[in-house]
């Protein structure tokens, strides 16, 4: 990783039991993870899922209903100045006043945010050939978006997070987006957590991945860490799920045989092997979709994080 | 300069397709040793590609004694790549290209030949375990 220290020897972030409940309805529950500074997370779900308010939660934008979350090793206390100065976000919509010139909106950011740095701000206009004079609403989509992300990192945030920040763009104003993005994160090693839809425009960009479902984290971790640890079988039809070495994720029958995207245990798989097995390595796609497609109730445990982490051994947790 | 590319249908992880890349031209001679590699920046830029993933890619490389860092200068191709002398490297070749032909004449196609060359492989792979 080449964004060690940046800001300490603190984890980006970290979440212990973390639950925000909407009235009735937990809106995600039961959150656990921790993010090393440096890292670009992609966070994966449907809508509804929980990401939203995953986001909103680590900006400070929304209270915790139970559970702990930590920036860079501070308690983040939901609108407290301190919170909101530590995390640039960029909105689904790239809320900006329509009527405002792109020098206003940046005077409005410098205004609000004392650690603005106006000079990174305008340098990444010129790059892209945005008049400063030009009004907001004479700028396409995609200049919109630019304008919203030099204004997240102006800010010199040690974190910045992204909802589905190219999801109403055409595809070259998304790679142009996307160019900028990892452009800065090489730069300044600003810890980046982008929600999107897209699966497979996220893989070139994370490193890091989180899959939520209906308000439940599926799976969180480095995503070669995650990928090694699963295996893609293709096996005769009758062999049942209790029989492959490691936990079946998805299923695919056909007549004959059946594909199962297994977390593997790799102990397992050395001495259950069978010659009439195909066993592959899985795509991060494949990995992402099997998860999505999980029952939100399956069993969860987080294998690449214990991985990750000396401590006690991950438990296998049944809900 | 080289320039790197990025298939996302593919599958392979992107740091694995940009070392791939590197191993693949200079067999064929696209890079040479002294050759700089573009810079991580320039890569990131290019391809809109994590940084960490160009990073690693280009440890990897260095572990593989095929690349080096000269600090303030950049990335260079220090080694050459000959798993095979040339003579064997044009036998293995001559053979592969008989075998395909009569792959052709039997009527296999592209997918089939593809196939049976992954279940070989993946055979050979577990007489050897």
């Amino acid at each position: 990783m080449i964004h060690d220290d940046v800001v300490g020897n603190a984890p980006a972030l970290r979440t212990a039991g973390l639950g925000r409940r909407y009235g009735h309805v937990w809106g995600l529950r039961d959150c656990t993870l921790t993010v090393p500074a440096g890292a670009v997370v992609g966070l994966v779900g449907p809508n509804g899922a929980g990401k939203t308010t995953l986001l909103q939660m680590i900006i400070g934008l929304l209270q915790p209903t139970e559970g702990q979350l930590e920036v860079f090793g501070e308690t983040t206390r939901a609108n407290s100045a301190k919170a909101l100065a530590r995390v640039g976000y960029v909105a689904q919509d790239h809320p900006l006043y329509r009527d405002f010139t792109v020098a206003d909106m940046f005077h409005l950011g410098r205004a609000m945010n004392p650690s603005w740095d106006q000079g990174v701000a305008t340098a990444r206009m010129d790059a892209l050939g945005i008049p400063l004079k030009r009004k907001i609403k004479g700028l396409s989509g995609g200049q919109q978006a630019q304008v919203s992300l030099a204004m997240a990192l102006a800010k010199r945030a040690p974190l910045l997070a992204l909802d589905e920040p190219v999801s109403s763009l055409d595809p070259i104003a998304r790679l142009d987006f996307m160019r900028e993005l990892m452009a800065a994160a090489a730069d300044t090693g600003v810890t980046v957590i982008v929600a999107s839809h897209v699966v497979s425009e996220l893989e070139r960009l994370c490193d890091w991945l989180i899959v939520l479902t209906g308000g439940r984290m599926q799976l969180a971790g480095p995503v070669d860490d995650l990928l090694a640890a699963h295996r893609l079988l293709t096996v005769p039809r009758a062999t049942r799920d209790a029989e492959l070495p490691g936990l079946a994720i998805h299923r695919a029958d056909s007549d004959r045989h059946s594909t199962v995207l297994v977390r593997i245990d790799p102990a397992r798989l050395a001495a259950q092997e069978r010659r009439e097995w195909g066993v592959e390595p899985v795509g991060f796609e494949q990995l992402v979709l099997a998860y999505l497609q999980r029952p939100s109730g399956a069993s969860t445990d987080n294998p690449a994080q214990a991985a990750a982490r000396p401590g006690p051994a991950t438990k296998e947790v049944t809900r | 300069m080289f320039r790197f590319r990025l298939d996302s249908a593919s599958g392979v992880p992107p740091y694995l397709q940009l070392v791939h890349q590197v191993r693949q031209s200079l067999l064929l001679g696209y890079l040479r040793e002294g050759d700089r590699l573009p810079t991580v920046k320039d890569v990131v830029s290019d391809l809109a590609i994590n940084p960490n993933t160009v990073v690693k890619a280009y440890r990897q490389l260095e572990h593989e004694g095929l690349a080096g860092g000269k600090p303030g200068q950049g990335t260079f191709i220090t080694g050459t790549l000959s798993p095979a002398t040339p003579d064997t490297h044009h036998a293995l070749r001559a053979s592969l290209e008989r075998w395909l032909r009569d792959a052709d004449a039997a009527g296999l196609n592209d997918d089939e030949v593809t196939a049976l060359i992954a279940v070989a492989r993946n055979d050979m792979r577990k007489e050897k375990v």
